[in-house]
């Protein structure tokens, strides 16, 4: 599984939070640690009048990228639960086209 | 034969229930797909569904959150009394549920024996699957007209709905998300629509009334662009192609002037208006009145604007609405409802792919679209001499032939003059004293603290049940009962399938049991045929040619899908083309308004409370400078629920106050100060979060707000006065059909709180 990472668009990340909470579930993590975080760059305008608000979910030290579940044949916690669909797991090389195809993404190998 | 839907997979060591959501915990009917991983009895995991068809493995937060919820220390697992004279303090007493159903029949039947069955009024919250069954607990059980939502103006779905009736019958139109569809966005002949015109709706949050809100973001990846009616620049605005950024209370304005230039520039789908509108000349004598540059002085933004977003909604098909409680919450909400059909209609949007769709009733005889009182006469239970007497049915009228329910201004006013007393009251799933949907709810508090006897039937304690009840029933959540689940009530329902009991907590029992139980105390004649929920589902609820397990095997029962149903016979009983009204048509002019005492055309009144009606006293004005609304959602919580899970508090732990920059530098208010929010109806306090996103002279505030950390006993409870939005919004300002408030227009000022400490 070498080279394993997500593929985040943040386009969409709507900043709903479902992926910290799941993550918490799948690992039972206690209050106050995260496999994953959702990040805000506040609203701000634009001369032109449109907005900028990005959310952007950056996985923490805990993240293991759902190995075991990920073992059993499923999506890792985040990328299952995520109301956009936002977060996408796969390989390094496999994501690379998929930044090259869509603005306003990023990959993150935690 | 699809395959079957394995709703129970037993494992090694855990046992894997699959199931669809409503609440409680609390949400709207949406079904969402959710697989409870259960050990020794308990719920040790919980994931979402990635089988569902419309929510596909996601969930929200509040969903993630329910093992939180589920498990709660303070949930209460078993019935509890207290004294009459103990209301408003923390002193109950555990007693079986056969105790508590024997206070309830004694008292029940004393009061209707003294008083009548309308003396008895059930109370229910919104969203939960109470919705379904507390008119039910009223009609069949008590025998009791009075069903009371109690928000000012029944001023939540309702008024759409019952505009929607009057216009075009049936239905509740829906952005079309491709939501009847096994192979959902890849169905051939659907299609994706080129605008949604999101107006006064911000659908990621609370999924409204069913609708799966990201599907919105599905549609955009799909090439639907946005355009977005709203005093506040949300987060999907800032995605979207345009916002029309208008002043709180101003969207009828608005929405007449596109009309007005649809009309007038012939941008309409003259084939539909000709075959299937009733009234269209007399409508396009009255939309003339109200050019975009009239609306752009009313709303405050640029008629070029205006004009531009009427001519993409009318002549890019298909085009879609999503109109929200904005609609609603608007004494001139009404004609806004009316408008917005409208121009559904004219451009050629109803019941189109990409367009709205128009729901058909699905389920059994429980489908709230079928007339709930003629199951109380049914069952022998209601009298229709009783039913006669439902609070402001007859002043009401426009209300009350589609509505079941009382009107609850109308019922607050009889209550405090005294033309009415409320001998006994069930708050069955309603936080009335504190809540969400109540305005002033304090005087809510105030008109039934003497209220002779007083059930409360929740999963938590909460300000009402401590201030009011003599006996709590405890309520079961979704995950410990069977049931069933349609989003939108059933009003446009894209599927129905099974709520699927996975543990026992306690001794709480689900909304169905306890009224079955209730109803062979009251009415055994009628009640005794039912011998469990699972009877009641399949003799009442499910459809007729399934045993409740065949109906989980089945899944998600999605309907097909039929557009044009005006076309082919579908909206009418009696099979005839076009809509289910007087004139068969869609109605621009209504036939039913003027029986009312309405207009049957549209127009504009400016909210009661602003800075530019004329009628309002200028004192008031100048005392109360800032524009308030209310009530946008967050994630984490639904409406007054949520507030002790502590994962979901910890992302937003304290209620805010939207302001902008301008207005927080000028009152000295930092981001994060506590502050003081006063007009002359009350005052309550919360956080300023200053923000570019509001308008200038516009703030907006978080709703239904308490602390179940704060003391439970009385005057606090919970804290449900410091910070409840609600104590600033009077009862009584609605329309003439009886819909509408102030929630989303009102005034207020804003001070630094320096008592409170940050």
């Amino acid at each position: 599984m070498k080279g394993d990472a997500l593929f985040i668009d943040y386009e969409y990340c709507s900043g709903c939070k479902s992926c910290e909470i799941a993550c918490r579930n799948e690992h039972d993590f206690k209050r106050g640690q995260w496999g994953i975080r959702v990040l805000e760059d506040k609203p701000w305008q634009l001369d032109d009048g449109s907005w900028n608000w990005n959310y952007i979910p950056l996985p923490s030290k805990l993240c293991d990228l759902c190995a075991d579940k990920v073992s059993r044949g499923e999506e890792p916690s985040c990328v299952m639960h995520c109301q956009a669909k936002v977060i996408e797991f796969g390989s390094y090389d496999e994501l690379i086209a998929k930044v090259a195809d869509k603005p306003k993404t990023m990959i993150i190998r935690p | 034969m699809a395959q079957e839907f394995e709703w129970k997979t037993e494992l090694d060591d855990e046992t894997i229930i699959r199931t669809h959501a409503w609440s409680p915990p609390g949400c709207h009917p949406v079904g969402c797909g959710l697989q409870l991983h259960v050990k020794d009895g308990k719920i040790v995991k919980v994931e979402g569904d990635p089988t569902h068809p419309i929510t596909r493995g996601a969930l929200c937060p509040r969903c993630l959150a329910l093992k939180e919820f589920i498990y709660h220390p303070d949930r209460i697992l078993h019935p509890m009394k207290r004294a009459r004279e103990d209301r408003g303090l923390n002193k109950w007493e555990q007693i079986t549920w056969d105790e508590a159903y024997d206070i309830i029949e004694e008292n029940a039947k004393r009061i209707i024996a003294e008083y009548g069955e309308e003396s008895i009024i059930v109370f229910g919250g919104t969203g939960r699957q109470a919705n379904t069954y507390y008119p039910l607990m009223a009609f069949m059980v008590f025998g009791s007209p009075n069903a009371c939502y109690a928000q000012s103006g029944w001023s939540c779905y309702g008024p759409r709905a019952t505009i929607t009736a009057h216009l075009m019958g049936g239905g509740y139109p829906e952005i079309d998300n491709a939501c009847r569809y096994p192979d959902r966005y890849d169905h051939p002949g659907w299609e994706a629509p080129k605008y949604i015109l999101m107006w006064g709706k911000e659908p990621l949050k609370s999924n409204p009334d069913g609708f799966w809100g990201h599907s919105v973001i599905d549609l955009m990846r799909r090439g639907t662009k946005l355009i977005c009616v709203d005093p506040r620049i949300h987060w999907l605005a800032t995605r979207a192609e345009q916002v029309i950024q208008l002043r709180p209370g101003t969207d009828t304005a608005l929405a007449l002037a596109m009309l007005n230039h649809i009309v007038e520039n012939k941008l309409y789908d003259k084939d539909f208006v000709d075959r299937w509108c009733y009234g269209f000349d007399e409508f396009a004598e009255r939309v003339k009145q109200y050019p975009p540059s009239w609306a752009a002085q009313i709303c405050q933004v640029p008629e070029e604007q205006i004009i531009d977003v009427a001519t993409k909604f009318a002549t890019c098909k298909h085009s879609a609405l999503g109109w929200g409680l904005a609609v609603d919450q608007n004494p001139n909400g009404v004609q806004l409802a009316q408008a917005l059909l409208s121009l559904l209609a004219i451009t050629g949007n109803l019941d189109e792919p990409g367009g709205c769709t128009l729901g058909t009733p699905i389920a059994g005889d429980d489908d709230p679209a079928r007339d709930m009182a003629r199951w109380g006469y049914e069952a022998g239970v209601l009298k229709p001499d009783v039913w006669a007497r439902r609070l402001g049915a007859s002043e009401y009228p426009g209300f009350s032939t589609i509505m079941n329910q009382c009107h609850p201004d109308f019922t607050l006013n009889a209550m405090q003059t005294g033309e009415y007393t409320c001998h006994m009251a069930y708050f069955h799933s309603s936080n009335v004293v504190s809540g969400a949907i109540a305005a002033q709810p304090d005087k809510w508090y105030e008109a039934l603290k003497d209220v002779d006897f007083a059930v409360a039937q929740e999963p938590f304690m909460n300000p009402t049940a401590m201030a009011l009840a003599d006996v709590f029933l405890p309520l079961a959540t979704f995950a410990e009962h069977n049931g069933h689940v349609q989003p939108h009530y059933g009003l446009n329902a894209a599927f129905e399938a099974a709520i699927n009991k996975a543990v026992t907590v306690g001794e709480c029992k689900c909304d169905i049991e306890i009224m079955i139980d209730l109803g062979k105390r009251m009415h055994p004649h009628f009640w005794s045929q039912f011998e469990s929920v699972e009877d009641y589902l399949e003799k009442r609820v499910i459809p007729k040619d399934m045993t409740f397990d065949d109906f989980r095997k089945a899944g998600v029962i999605q309907p097909e899908e039929v557009y044009r149903k005006y076309e082919k016979g579908m909206l009418r009983p009696d099979g005839q083309v076009g809509f289910l009204t007087r004139t068969g048509r869609f109605e621009l002019w209504s036939t039913a308004f003027p029986e009312f005492g309405e207009d049957p055309l549209p127009y504009y009144m400016e909210p009661p409370f602003s800075p530019y009606n004329e009628d309002l006293d200028p004192a008031i004005k100048e005392e109360y400078p800032l524009i308030l609304t209310t009530g946008a959602r967050t994630y984490v919580s639904f409406h007054s629920e949520h507030r002790q899970i502590q994962s979901l508090r910890d992302m937003v732990p304290d209620p805010l106050l939207d302001m902008n920059p301008e207005d927080a530098e000028k009152l000295g208010i930092k981001d994060g100060d506590w502050v003081l929010i006063e007009n002359q109806f009350g005052k309550c306090r919360q956080r300023a979060n200053v923000t570019p996103t509001i308008l200038p002279g516009v703030v907006h505030a978080m709703h239904a707000w308490w602390y179940p950390e704060k003391d439970p006993n009385a005057p606090s409870l919970f804290g449900a006065y410091e910070s409840n939005i609600n104590t600033l919004l009077p009862n009584g300002y609605i329309g003439k059909i009886g819909f509408g408030d102030t929630f989303k227009a009102n005034l207020c000022k804003v001070s630094k709180d320096e008592k409170m400490e940050v």
